[in-house]
């Protein structure tokens, strides 16, 4: 488990969008390309597609023979009937909630740590290192129950705690800072150290800011995650009103099953807010997820 | 030195008190709670092998270890084509592709939640899309999809599979960044096909990030849950029970925490195995 390998097959992360090989490809392969491309990007997006187009339908029009591919008439109300018939204000308060201080802990425990491990040498430092990527080969669904009982002895479970302790102090952070930083010189830290600057001082005012497009990417996976999050939540948030926008779904969707448009327009509600982040950051996903290579 | 340790540790501590209380120590517990017969209120009672033996005979562990492998074992290749497909489309000189790798991602981003309803909706047999098509092209009788147990993994394994291969093709996308354009031209000059060239250049250069996407997909395809909680609970019948979720089932919702315990520990353990066996295989093919 020592090397798991530099996972980053790349730093040089394809970010720009501009593929690195420019060969001009042969006209038949090109049409064939596009064929692909466009045949690929109908399968990817149909789902989203159903999930607006139904979700500005009526009930009955979400399912018809022949399939109606535009809603007519369209729904609008459904956006104002959801708010009526649901808690969703109180789901997503609790959500944006938990993602923000999950993310903020995480983001700041995280690069804090990374700090450490990428440059401090202290003896141990290694082992403590391997037992962080360990947990990497470790599912989560393997230790959930004693960490449930540990919680509940701790008295945090059905408190949104239990969330913020579950999400904040992964793994996950830690090594993505880490990759991060030790692509930053050496040299820059050591001439600050002889300036006499101290370890603190070099990550605050050094490191910190050097490593913003991965303090961005960081945030924004976090954020991402912790908002989709459905299985903590399911486990410890027992309390109507500590639900999280996917509980909450999930519990309109048991109680109103027949009302599909309804469901889709909650679906819609529920994706969203990250839909917007995503679009925003597309770029810091990606780097991310090429630093890392991880959070499965 | 010493000054050096203190430093490294108070950078290092408030991320580590955290991890180590709630993972190191409940990964700890759980190889002495799978020996144990506990429900949360009572006291964990030792009994030794009892959970491990219960679970030999339990034929709804074999049925949820068996629907896990069925799962894997279709997940993995079919992720695999499909986002190297992807990111061997996308690395050419297309106009859009950069769009396509957004709308490429978005899945993988959305809630698992919203994933499950609309596909279930989609699936439908009679009044869905997915049917629909079928018919469209000559198959007279479709499947049922999540409402019938041959079909209803074939159906969670799909979803899987679009959700990921966005995720995978990312990493393939940087890997094949990282193969020199050189290569490519040399194996033309020779007169290689673009099959050749993909054969003996494409391939040999993605072996890292082959080797880290293998790694990733199976640790994902064995923890599979939330997917299958939400698309079909387990069901029809036990068609879809998987591993994570009969841990689920026996821990929080029948209170049996030391048997579920166990299964958990047959969980960690093949997860973890398998992860040393490609390491070690990995290290074997380097040297």
């Amino acid at each position: 488990m020592t090397d798991l390998p530099a996972p980053a097959p790349a730093v040089t992360v394809p970010v720009g969008g501009r593929p690195a090989r420019r060969r001009v490809p042969a006209r038949r392969w090109r049409i064939a390309g596009y064929a692909a491309l466009a045949l690929a990007a109908g399968g990817l997006l149909l789902p989203f597609y159903w999930m607006v187009v139904a979700s500005l339908k009526t009930n009955n029009d979400v399912f018809t023979i022949p399939i109606q591919w535009l809603p007519d008439p369209v729904v609008w109300h459904n956006y104002l009937d959801i708010w009526q018939r649901s808690d969703v204000t109180t789901w997503l308060r609790n959500t944006l909630l938990l993602s923000v201080v999950v993310t903020f802990l995480q983001v700041f425990t995280g690069s804090f740590a990374a700090y450490g491990f990428a440059r401090i040498r202290f003896p141990g430092r290694n082992l403590l290192f391997l037992a962080y990527l360990g947990t990497f080969a470790v599912p989560w669904q393997s230790y959930m129950i004693p960490q449930f009982i540990l919680m509940s002895k701790l008295q945090l479970s059905n408190t949104l705690w239990s969330i913020v302790a579950l999400q904040a102090f992964g793994a996950f952070g830690v090594f993505l800072m880490k990759q991060y930083y030790e692509t930053i010189p050496e040299e820059l830290s050591e001439s600050a150290r002889v300036d006499g600057l101290t370890e603190f001082g070099i990550y605050r005012r050094i490191m910190l800011p050097l490593s913003r497009p991965a303090l961005a990417s960081l945030t924004l996976l976090t954020f991402v995650t912790t908002w989709n999050d459905y299985l903590g939540p399911l486990i410890y948030l027992r309390s109507p009103e500590l639900r999280t926008i996917q509980l909450g779904l999930r519990t309109f969707i048991d109680e109103y099953n027949a009302e599909y448009a309804l469901i889709m327009t909650g679906s819609v509600l529920s994706v969203l807010p990250v839909a917007v982040i995503f679009l925003l950051g597309q770029r810091y996903f990606v780097e991310g997820i090429a630093t890392t290579g991880l959070k499965g | 030195m010493w000054r050096n340790t203190l430093a490294g540790w108070s950078f290092i501590l408030p991320n580590f008190a955290g991890f180590a209380l709630l993972t190191l120590v409940p990964v700890v517990v759980l190889f002495y709670l799978a020996f144990t017969n506990w429900n949360v209120f009572g006291v964990a009672e030792w009994t030794g092998t009892a959970n491990f033996r219960r679970m030999w005979g339990d034929a709804s562990f074999w049925t949820a270890l068996r629907n896990t492998v069925y799962y894997t074992v279709f997940h993995i290749p079919l992720t695999m084509a499909a986002s190297l497909g992807l990111a061997l489309l996308l690395n050419r000189k297309l106009r859009g592709v950069r769009f396509f790798r957004t709308v490429a991602f978005l899945p993988y981003i959305t809630s698992i939640v919203a994933i499950a309803v609309v596909w279930n909706q989609l699936f439908s047999p009679e009044y869905g899309p997915v049917n629909a098509f079928l018919g469209a092209v000559g198959i007279g009788h479709p499947p049922g999809w999540t409402t019938s147990a041959d079909w209803s993994m074939p159906a969670v394994i799909i979803v899987g599979t679009w959700r990921y291969m966005g995720y995978y093709m990312l990493l393939f996308l940087a890997g094949l960044q990282t193969i020199p354009t050189q290569l490519y031209e040399a194996a033309q000059l020779d007169g290689a096909t673009p099959w050749q060239r993909f054969v003996n250049v494409t391939i040999p250069g993605l072996r890292h990030t082959t080797f880290f996407v293998t790694v990733m997909l199976t640790i994902e395809s064995f923890k599979v849950f939330d997917l299958i909680l939400v698309m079909t609970d387990g069901g029809p019948g036990q068609s879809t029970l998987v591993l994570s979720q009969y841990i689920y089932q026996k821990g929080f919702e029948e209170n049996q925490f030391g048997y579920a315990s166990a299964v958990s520990i047959v969980l960690f353990a093949i997860c973890f195995g398998i992860t040393v066996i490609q390491f070690m295989v990995n290290k074997r093919r380097n040297s």
